[in-house]
């Protein structure tokens, strides 16, 4: 079947059988590989794309269930210039990630949480990405760079 | 994932009409669904999405009951029953995380009891109406053992009717991996009773403590319940804890819960 959405806001179709994941669809129909599947068992959130502005896990919804959605990836993000937006920045300057693999699903959450709750405490940003699983940072860095973007002191975290 | 056919109806009438056919099953959140036929544990022939529905998403309150319409998803639930109903729209906040909160719906957790989600104990506790497409269900009746329910084939989960409880309070005890309760425990409070539901725990899945529910609505307080004890005999028993210890969960989950309330 066609499916059509709106991705990165333009109007994109391709084909899709009924099972087609949308994290698939996005990377194999679209061409757009920046959204990552890590477990493809809903566990790790790299998958993580906003679909009618809402934050999901792109391995875990068909691509026919977002026919005629507003679909936002990773390569959504960045400014109108090319360059990194105010979250992305943040990861760069607060080395929130090592080896990368999680960051896509990593900055989806993120920009979806500051939509929501504009100043999110360290406890609220935890809690936050609980989806959204890194192997390599220990996620003090992710959380610090997340603090960053939205504007707020750093502190030293737990642990550290 | 075998392949299959995928049809999005937008009213129930059409999606009863679309689930006549034999290996035809219901997809609403697909947050269970979806990883279960990633491992070809199942092979519909048809899946019919009940998110495209309007008739089936929202909630309402009037005359002391919400209405949480089937295929309405957590994170919804959170945000809109705050007010009016703190206990189920914190239930509602906590399950999974942010992004299975923006797609799994009340009517998918209630259709498929698994013997370890949330919505069953508050269903419980409150004592629920289930209501589907054909007819009205109490919760006593709806829930028949893990993952087995009072639905027919092909019927449909319209809404869940809660009576609104004065107070009440979900404890979840997490398994940190999946972030499933290990063990559960909701309870509300209303003016001539007490409800306690359980889930997670018993290896019939989710059920009410009876014996507590008395003790409590005499005495809402901790203290009540602190003779009782929870026979371990029909509990779950696996690497994440052992039967006695969710026996004991049961318990101290209670307690808090109450103080809680």
């Amino acid at each position: 079947m066609k499916v059509t959405m709106t991705v990165n806001g333009k109007s994109m179709s391709g084909e899709a059988e009924g099972r087609t994941l949308l994290s698939s669809f996005l990377r194999e129909e679209l061409g757009l590989t920046g959204t990552h599947v890590g477990c493809d068992t809903s566990q790790c959130g790299a998958c993580t794309v906003h679909v009618d502005g809402r934050q999901v896990k792109a391995c875990t919804m068909f691509a026919a269930e977002a026919e005629g959605t507003d679909v936002t990836t990773i390569e959504g993000m960045a400014n109108a210039d090319g360059s990194l937006n105010t979250i992305q920045q943040a990861f760069q300057d607060y080395h929130g990630l090592q080896c990368g693999f999680c960051t896509p699903g990593m900055v989806m959450a993120a920009s979806s949480l500051l939509e929501q709750n504009p100043k999110p405490s360290e406890t609220e940003i935890r809690e936050h990405l609980h989806g959204n699983i890194c192997r390599c940072t220990g996620y003090h860095n992710i959380v610090k760079a997340i603090m960053a973007a939205s504007g707020q002191d750093v502190p030293a975290v737990a642990a550290e | 994932m075998y392949n299959f056919e995928f049809v999005k109806p937008s009213s129930v009438d059409e999606a009863v009409a679309a689930l006549k056919d034999e290996d035809a099953q219901p997809l609403s959140g697909g947050q269970t669904l979806i990883p279960t036929l990633k491992q070809r544990l199942n092979q519909p022939s048809r899946l019919v999405s009940l998110l495209g529905i309007a008739d089936l998403v929202g909630l309402s309150e009037s005359g002391g009951e919400m209405t949480i319409k089937g295929a309405t998803n957590h994170a919804t639930v959170a945000a809109e029953a705050a007010s009016s109903f703190p206990g189920l729209a914190a239930l509602a906040g906590k399950i999974g995380d942010p992004a299975v909160r923006n797609r799994g719906t009340i009517g998918g957790s209630i259709a498929n009891n698994d013997p370890s989600a949330c919505y069953p104990a508050a269903a419980m506790a409150c004592q629920a109406t289930i209501v589907t497409n054909t007819r009205e269900i109490a919760a006593d009746d709806f829930f028949e053992g893990m993952f087995a329910t009072a639905l027919d084939e092909g019927e449909i989960v319209t809404a869940v009717r809660f009576p609104v409880p004065e107070a009440s309070n979900y404890q979840k005890f997490e398994q940190p991996a999946s972030r499933f309760p290990l063990t559960g425990v909701f309870v509300a409070k209303y003016a001539d009773r007490v409800g306690v539901g359980v889930t997670g725990a018993s290896n019939d899945g989710v059920f009410r403590w009876k014996e507590a529910e008395e003790a409590l609505a005499s005495n809402f307080s901790p203290d009540a319940i602190s003779g009782l004890t929870v026979p371990a005999d029909d509990m779950i028993s696996d690497l994440h804890g052992s039967a006695e210890y969710r026996a004991h969960l049961v318990k101290v989950l209670t307690g808090r819960g109450v103080a809680a309330c």
